[in-house]
């Protein structure tokens, strides 16, 4: 079905426009159109039905139904739903404090915070249609487990040490209250034409911020897939020496993108021979290490507890590169 | 005179609703004093987790998006 993007981009860039399909104008400007065209129309539809679908779900409900779970499932569950539910980053502030202040473990917070940024439903989208399944599934389980790992490791540390004081006490608070039996909240019962609304302004709102980022993303794609010989990674970095890895965890700290737009890159970087792994560990430090959203977390944290958090983040990225590096030849038999 | 606060930690959409707000309420010459609350102690003291939220009077009425214009004049109206 997808084929008819390819289809348009021919047909308007080697007819309408007359290039040839083997120079590098062409051949970056074939992928530019053929992924922008693509991108959105799936976009559109998917983000419309998903929306459709999770119209009811709320933080509330979440917050009460992680509550009442033990810890180790608590991991999972906040990475979980820190990848379904629909959140904007300036919303975490209220967000940490509504679940720190329910008695909720700074580590599944947490583990709600990494995998937020990292999985959403656009991400999962793109990766698909541009590179496939299995690939989609690795990417998944790698942002579930950068969250719940990170988040274990954090309590293991006890970082809610380092929580500024007057979190620190909302949260102490909490955990010594006996858990309040409160009933769930109640469940919006929605007819389909308030699902329609709410799906509708959640179309509008995702695609009037992300747009930039598709457009910033698949033009960096295009260029590199144009004018950067196949296999220039593989030539210039070696195949996958072991500092490649932390070498681009740190070249993706400065840059900060949400996972819209580095996904383009990542297709094209993988084309042009980069591992699997490496290219995972840079745009995981691209998408879920970003500046602003440390600043903001300054509010509720300490500086101990923001440097560790920081550190955390990049020794799982590195972990992560190594190991899908490693594993990649039986995971991806088509890269 | 209905003291308006608008919650959230400094995003656009919270300047944004507190805007309208106010535009609203000129409009329907409602007397109003918006102000924005960006005070992490104080959002968290109203158990908003979604921003932009609004308080009137110092009730939470509505959270998690920026409110249209229907529901602002019924915000206002009530």
């Amino acid at each position: 079905m997808l084929e008819v993007f390819t289809w348009l981009a021919d047909w308007l860039v080697y007819g309408l426009a007359g290039l040839d399909p083997a120079s590098k104008l062409g051949s970056s400007l074939h992928f530019f159109v053929e992924d922008t065209t693509k991108i959105f129309a799936l976009l559109v539809v998917m983000i419309y039905v998903i929306a459709l679908a999770r119209a009811s779900l709320d933080l509330e409900r979440v917050r009460h139904y992680i509550q009442r779970k033990n810890r180790l499932a608590g991991y999972g569950l906040g990475a979980g739903f820190g990848a379904i539910t629909p959140f904007c980053s300036c919303s975490s502030i209220p967000l940490f404090l509504g679940f720190t202040s329910a008695g909720i473990p700074l580590g599944i917070t947490m583990a709600f915070l990494f995998t937020s940024p990292i999985i959403n439903e656009v991400a999962v989208i793109m990766l698909w249609s541009l590179l496939g399944w299995e690939f989609t599934l690795v990417y998944i389980v790698i942002g579930m487990a950068v969250g719940i790992g990170g988040g274990m490791v954090l309590d293991a540390f006890q970082g809610e040490r380092w929580l500024k004081d007057f979190a620190a006490k909302a949260y102490q608070r909490a955990t010594e209250s006996p858990p309040s039996d409160a009933p769930a909240p109640e469940v919006p019962s929605l007819t389909l034409k308030d699902r329609h609304a709410f799906a509708r302004d959640e179309l509008k709102e995702i695609v009037g911020r992300i747009w930039k980022w598709v457009i910033i993303g698949v033009g960096l794609g295009a260029s590199l897939h144009g004018f950067v010989p196949d296999g220039w990674f593989a030539d210039n970095l070696g195949s996958g020496q072991w500092w490649n890895v932390p070498a681009a965890v740190f070249a993706g700290l400065p840059l900060y993108s949400n996972a819209t737009g580095v996904i383009p890159v990542m297709e094209s970087l993988i084309i042009k021979g980069l591992p699997v792994g490496t290219t995972l560990a840079f745009c995981m430090s691209t998408v879920a290490a970003s500046f602003p959203e440390f600043i903001m977390l300054k509010q509720v944290m300490q500086w101990r507890l923001l440097t560790l958090i920081f550190v955390i983040l990049l020794i799982n990225f590195m972990i992560v590169g190594w190991l899908i590096n490693l594993l990649s030849p039986w995971l991806f038999s088509g890269f | 005179m209905k003291t308006i606060e608008v919650l959230g930690t400094g995003c656009k959409k919270c300047t944004t609703t507190a805007e309208q707000m106010e535009a609203v309420a000129r409009e329907l010459g409602i007397e109003v004093d918006v102000k924005k609350v960006t005070d992490p102690t104080a959002i968290m003291e109203y158990q908003v987790m979604s921003t932009p939220a609004v308080a009137i009077d110092g009730k939470l009425v509505h959270s998690g998006s920026v409110p249209d214009r229907g529901k602002i004049e019924t915000l206002l109206k009530a």
